[in-house]
């Protein structure tokens, strides 16, 4: 099953449509990198911080989000350390903790099927360019197959272990994409013969 | 664009988020770890040209977006996109469609050598291109020392590079999807 990164609870921040956390986040981003100097990161830290508590959100879900970036932050840090001053060299690293944060909110409180939703629904105002239910057919299709093709790799590293190849990632790739191929001509002519289109 | 490019699309876009599952081997000092999933991306281009192996990571990544964990190591929602090393997710769209746009036009001379050219140029030196300044420019560090930072890298794209050409040139074998640009040409 594909399980999203949401973190179940009932707050302010998780009944607010996803279209306004969009939105804040494009805001808030974009503030951060207009506005430089320690007092928008400041601010916008406090946002973030408030919206951390009002959300229910404890200090293990934000070391969670950071942690990936630890290392290069911290690359980063010496490199500005060494060029510039410590000032400048923590408003650097303060303000991709911020950035990073203030996203992982939005996606901590927000279920990826409401974001599916909320596009396609979005998609019934877009221009008649726009491939619309082919969209939706698509994002239908992803989410079905991850698990298909995680199953599917799973087979083949079991088979290729009984040929002592497990160790082969071509051998194990090869197989994969030619099975998923050959499962995507299925589907599409599944699709034509139930006249989708 | 038909059902069966769309389907075709889905399902790699499923590919490159089942390659997360291959450990990544994060390498110490520079914290970008090595994944499978980069090799992902070279086989979209290379197995199914230049729009439908864009259009895959463009889905792939737009989904990572909204928040599924489909990175390696389980990272995923706007945050990555935002860390000093998004130009380089930003970047994998542009290097499948270059892959896939070489590919197709080297399509009936494709050998071992050319396909690993290909991925070279396009998941090296174009993925680099995109993400080394995009790292410079955020983090206010001047792009050589930025390069220099990235060079860690390399090495592990280059084995990538490798191994993609292989699966692209026994897939084309095999299994092929992509139809050779001076032919599509002279079809329309």
């Amino acid at each position: 099953m594909l399980t999203d990164l949401y973190v179940f609870a009932d707050s302010p921040v998780h009944r607010a449509r996803p279209v306004v956390k969009i939105a804040a986040l494009v805001v808030l981003c974009t503030s951060l990198f207009v506005c430089e100097g320690w007092t928008a990161v400041t601010v916008a830290g406090v946002l973030v911080f408030t919206g951390f508590a009002l959300a229910g959100l404890g200090p293990r879900h934000a070391i969670v989000s950071v942690r990936p970036a630890l290392w290069i932050l911290a690359a980063i840090f010496a490199v500005q350390l060494y060029m510039t001053d410590v000032v400048f060299a923590g408003f650097i690293v303060a303000r991709f903790v911020v950035l990073i944060l203030a996203a992982a909110l939005v996606t901590l409180t927000t279920r990826t099927s409401e974001f599916v939703d909320g596009i396609l629904s979005a998609l019934r105002f877009a221009p008649a360019w726009v491939p619309k239910a082919q969209i939706a057919l698509a994002v239908s299709l992803f989410l079905r197959f991850v698990p298909l093709v995680r199953t599917a790799l799973d087979d083949v590293r079991e088979a290729q272990r009984a040929r002592g190849l497990d160790r082969n990632i071509k051998a194990i790739l090869v197989p994969l994409v030619v099975r998923i191929l050959k499962t995507a001509d299925e589907v599409s002519q599944a699709i034509y013969a139930r006249s989708f289109d | 664009m038909d059902t069966r490019d769309v389907v075709f699309i889905a399902l790699f876009a499923a590919i490159v988020a089942a390659l997360a599952v291959f450990p990544p081997i994060t390498l110490p000092v520079v914290g970008v770890p090595v994944t499978a999933q980069s090799l992902g991306v070279m086989l979209a281009g290379g197995v199914l040209g230049a729009a439908r192996g864009g259009l895959a990571l463009v889905l792939f990544l737009a989904l990572v977006a909204l928040g599924l964990p489909l990175l390696a190591g389980g990272r995923g929602g706007f945050g990555v996109f935002l860390g000093p090393s998004g130009g380089f997710l930003v970047g994998w769209i542009a290097a499948a469609f270059a892959i896939g746009f070489l590919t197709e036009l080297f399509w009936n001379r494709l050998n071992y050598i050319v396909a690993f050219a290909i991925c070279v140029a396009g998941g090296v030196v174009l993925l680099y291109a995109i993400g080394v300044p995009w790292i410079a420019a955020v983090a206010k560090i001047p792009v050589g020392m930025a390069l220099t930072g990235s060079l860690p890298f390399i090495p592990g794209d280059i084995v990538k590079a490798l191994v993609a050409a292989g699966v692209i040139v026994t897939v084309k074998r095999s299994y092929p999807i992509i139809t050779p640009r001076a032919r599509a040409q002279k079809q329309t």
